[in-house]
């Protein structure tokens, strides 16, 4: 008999509903597998035995009885939720974020809660207070990030779905780096009701799964307004697993001259390029276009989303909840002994990074300046949408690099993410999908952009590309 | 010397607005609940927690800008206002920076004197309270109660267009005013839901540059206001006059010493690092609901005041006082329906019922003194059944007992005596007891008679009727 753990969640959906599969059988299977394999992988921040007893009598949920592990900066009521920071130690929010009250609704089994880059401030998963998690596919390498506990549980086979957030590229990074597909929605698209801010204007949760169709499943439930965030856009949400049919015919795939850059991995230029021959031979059509202000993305993030962050993050200060340092002589020293010890380094260079942008005399050179190149990176894309329907460039600029590689070097580590940003600064559905190995076996992955809201048109070609190749089939010897 | 230097003054006031929940979330706004009782997720900023705009506290806000002539931002949008303090959940605030939702309006200030004065309006913009820090006696530590931490507060600048501490105070009352008239707040500066810090500079007169401008705060009364202006505009002169040079800073009032004190200078001031509200999102102002809310604007005080003077006859002084008050202007067209003496009834609302306003502390609706029982009572004086003077000390009796005129004047006896044979015999009375004065009127000092007139009245306890009682002494006297 197979291995429950490794089926994807369409497969156990129809065995639950089918075949009377128990969803406490796919629980155990799936507990045996994290214990003894997640010692070596540090995937989980905490595990949720409890997650069967937790399932609704009615069998009759989109997900009913399908394991989710939860990226742990997504609020669940009553269970800890710490951005993988100290200064969050035993928080547990009193209320479950919009997206967990869907998957409840839905009954999805939350089985526990993955590690992350503190407060998703990194590409790596190395600034997590809990140390880093590590890349199934071979443990000495980093799995991506900041959503590297939910990729590498997904490829480690150690959860069927996952929830991540992306700011910059958190979840397609690591759905890259881990060989699964990673989805971040058009901002507005999902609730940010929950999900503890790193960047409110970039921030998106979405799926990282097995394959393209489990990808649809979550989006499905988890899509949609919510009278709780302002920003969430009160539009009617498909059914995505309509999308799905293997067909990109006519299909217009734009290529940015821009992204084939200088010091791109070689196995990941060839990866790409053979992926677009085969998108192609599919009855796609390539074409080239431009998206000139490319270079200035990564600069531009890094004023608007610290800037962000350091606001957003002012209200860990000891006062209401988490950690608080208890030598303090007085309110000042409070809020400097507890960010001093509660923050790592990461968040704090993110802190002073943006409270410098904002402060009076810098605001305009550095903040008001990057919001107008924002601008015309969004003009960049609306005006490459009237050329193509889709927009194919690499994930990442390599395959997954060495732990303690870049920890360094905080502008290399910035650099990995440099396909990914501008999805997020534009606003723009985005999804990962595997289209490749290196000589070491390291995944690639195919980055696929759409036009805001145009969830479909994403869906319809990565799953008509997934189903023309199998490196989703392909899964790390553990 | 004071007419040496000209005094400018800027005020901002900041006005709880009176909505049902707060300003970006569902807790209820109910004042003087348990501490910590009103509060959720998002008041209190809990991570993830986000803020959606109160509809109604948006449209109150509306409705104070154009009731003060503001102009109103076609964009509306949110900014963030970054500063650490326990009683404040986020450790920012969410306000309005670069774009206030409306701007340069003014408002027309009579002073005492009847002198007409505008006073502009810099800005109106919306945004949310802060909780309260609480202190307990001895205790090492603080406590909070975010009670109040996210409800609506709409902040109104004036212009520095404002020269004594007297215009400060008369600025103030018509802005109470006007603003109680829309039912947006109840403005009840003990309670926090009124609150005024003022900016204040001096420069000598005709000096076209503004002085070094000092911010006080912490002044909890109108009244307080107007004497910590006057105490800074002294302070200000006597340094300048010295040739002290004047700091920019914040000083606080202290209302025990009658001082200001600094708090804060200018170098020690916050970097608010603004920049706009990534978690609202800007929105275009629709002008159809600007031309709804301002058809629907409330007769304001000193239309209604023009109107006073017009339909029932009044004094512009009189009128003007009515109306300063929209709960006394109310009353007193309840009255008015019941009572065709206009003026008179003015004259009892504005004179005795004042002063009974004032002595017990209360507004009109704290004295319970129904409208239809003022009618009753002044309609006895017509009737004669009492006399004024009588009126007088029913109308206290009537707010003490909550008892109508009627019951007071029948229990105690209180009638006037219009009855020809009683009047008789007490001035009969009178005349035998008082021969010196009977003398001299007949001598031809004729105000004697106002001495025996006041003597009758006492015989009778206030109770004749006083042109009767005339009548009879005259007659009895010989004419």
């Amino acid at each position: 008999m197979e291995n429950l753990y490794s089926l994807t969640a369409h497969e156990l959906k129809e065995k639950i509903d089918k075949d009377g599969l128990a969803p406490s059988d796919v629980l155990d299977s799936l507990f045996k597998r994290i214990e003894s394999l997640d010692k070596k992988i540090k995937a989980f921040v905490t595990l949720n035995k409890n997650a069967a007893s937790l399932l609704p009598k009615d069998k009759t949920g989109k997900l009913y009885g399908i394991p989710v592990l939860v990226k742990d900066n997504i609020c669940v009521k009553g269970e800890a939720t710490t951005c993988a920071s100290r200064i969050l130690e035993s928080f547990k929010p009193p209320y479950d974020a919009t997206v967990i009250k869907r998957l409840k609704s839905e009954g999805a089994a939350l089985i526990g809660k993955a590690n992350m880059d503190e407060f998703a401030f990194g590409s790596s998963c190395e600034t997590s207070c809990y140390g880093p998690t590590r890349n199934p596919w071979n443990t000495d390498r980093i799995p991506g990030g900041s959503s590297g506990g939910s990729a590498a549980a997904v490829a480690s086979d150690q959860t069927i779905l996952a929830l991540g957030s992306d700011t910059g590229g958190s979840i397609r990074q690591p759905a890259s780096l881990c060989g699964v597909v990673g989805l971040k929605p058009t901002y507005g698209r999902v609730s940010r009701y929950g999900l503890i801010a790193f960047a409110s204007s970039l921030d998106q949760i979405g799926p990282i799964t097995k394959d393209v169709r489990d990808a649809a499943l979550v989006m499905n439930v988890i899509s949609g307004y919510d009278e709780m965030d302002s920003t969430c856009v009160d539009m009617p949400v498909p059914d995505y697993t309509k999308s799905l049919v293997k067909d990109v015919k006519g299909l217009r795939v734009g290529v940015p001259k821009e992204y084939f850059i200088e010091g791109i991995d070689k196995e990941v230029e060839a990866s790409v390029r053979r992926s677009i021959d085969i998108l192609r031979d599919l009855g796609a059509k390539i074409v080239e276009i431009t998206l000139p202000h490319t270079q200035y993305a990564v600069s531009t993030y890094y004023i608007v989303a610290p800037a962000e962050a350091s606001s957003n993050l002012a209200r860990f200060d000891g006062v209401q909840y988490g950690f608080r340092a208890l030598d303090a002589k007085d309110l000042i020293d409070m809020y400097i002994k507890t960010r001093s010890k509660g923050f790592g380094n990461e968040a704090k260079r993110r802190i002073l990074l943006g409270t410098y942008c904002l402060s009076t005399g810098y605001y305009d050179a550095y903040y008001l300046k990057a919001q107008k190149i924002r601008t015309k990176i969004k003009e960049d894309f609306d005006n490459a949408f009237k050329l193509c329907d889709l927009i194919v460039t690499p994930t990442t600029p390599t395959p997954a690099f060495k732990i303690g590689e870049k920890t360094k070097d905080p502008l290399s580590m910035y650099l990995s993410d440099i396909f990914t940003i501008s999805a997020n600064l534009a606003g723009l559905p985005a999804i990962s999908i595997p289209c490749g190995f290196s000589k070491d076996s390291l995944p690639i992955g195919l980055h696929m952009l759409a036009k805001p809201f145009d969830e479909e048109t994403l869906f319809r070609a990565a799953y008509a590309f997934e189903q023309n190749t199998d490196h989703h089939k392909r899964k790390p010897s553990l | 010397m004071t007419n040496k230097y000209e005094t400018v003054i800027g005020l901002e006031v900041h006005l709880q607005l009176e909505t049902d929940t707060k300003a970006f979330c569902g807790c209820s706004t109910e004042f003087g609940r348990p501490p910590n009782s009103h509060t959720c997720p998002v008041c209190l900023g809990f991570p993830g927690s986000l803020p959606v705009l109160n509809e109604k506290a948006f449209l109150y806000s509306i409705k104070v800008a154009l009731a003060l002539s503001c102009k109103i931002q076609d964009i509306i949008k949110f900014d963030r206002k970054n500063y650490y303090y326990p009683d404040l959940p986020k450790n920012f605030q969410i306000s309005q920076f670069d774009m206030p939702l409306s701007y340069d309006g003014f408002v027309d200030v009579l002073s005492g004197s009847g002198a007409k004065k505008r006073v502009h309006i810099k800005r109106v913009h919306l945004e949310e309270d802060a909780g309260k820090l609480i202190h307990p006696v001895k205790a090492s530590n603080s406590l909070v109660d975010f009670n109040r931490a996210g409800m609506p507060l709409l902040e109104i600048v004036t212009e520095p267009d404002i020269n004594s501490p007297e215009e400060a105070y008369d600025y103030l009352t018509a802005l109470k005013s006007i603003l109680q008239y829309l039912r947006v707040s109840d403005c009840d500066m003990e309670k926090g839901s009124l609150r005024c810090d003022a900016n204040i500079s001096i420069r000598r007169a005709g000096e076209k540059e503004l002085g070094v401008k000092v911010e006080v705060k912490n002044m909890n009364s109108f009244r307080w206001v107007r004497e910590a202006l006057g105490f800074e505009t002294k302070r200000q002169i006597a340094m300048a006059e010295a040739k002290e040079r004047i700091v920019q800073e914040t000083r606080l009032w202290d209302a025990q010493k009658l001082v200001t004190i600094s708090m804060r200078s200018k170098e020690e001031a916050h970097d608010y690092r603004y920049f706009p509200e990534p978690d609202l999102v800007p929105f275009i102002m629709d002008k159809k609901i600007i031309e709804d809310i301002r058809k629907a604007l409330p007769e304001l005080p000193e239309e209604r005041s023009n109107r006073f003077v017009k339909e029932y006859g009044l004094s512009e002084y009189d009128a003007r006082v009515l109306t300063g008050q929209i709960d006394l202007a109310d009353y007193f067209e309840e009255c008015a329906r019941g009572y065709e003496n206009k003026k008179t009834l003015a004259n009892w609302i504005n004179g005795d019922i004042a002063a009974q306003m004032n002595a017990r502390n209360v507004g009109i609706l704290g004295l319970s003194l129904k409208p239809g029982d003022l009618v009753e009572l002044l309609k006895m004086i017509d009737g004669q059944s009492i006399s004024g003077k009588i009126a007088k000390e029913v109308l206290v009796e009537m707010i003490d007992t909550k008892n109508r005129a009627g019951e007071i004047v029948s229990s105690k006896g209180l009638s006037q005596i219009s009855d020809k044979g009683a009047i008789e015999e007490a001035v009969l009375d009178v005349l035998s007891k008082n021969e010196r004065s009977v003398n001299d009127y007949k001598g031809g000092k004729k105000t004697a008679i106002t001495f025996l007139v006041g003597q009758v009245m006492k015989q009778t306890k206030g109770k004749a009727n006083p042109a009767m009682v005339n009548d009879m002494l005259k007659k009895h006297l010989g004419e």
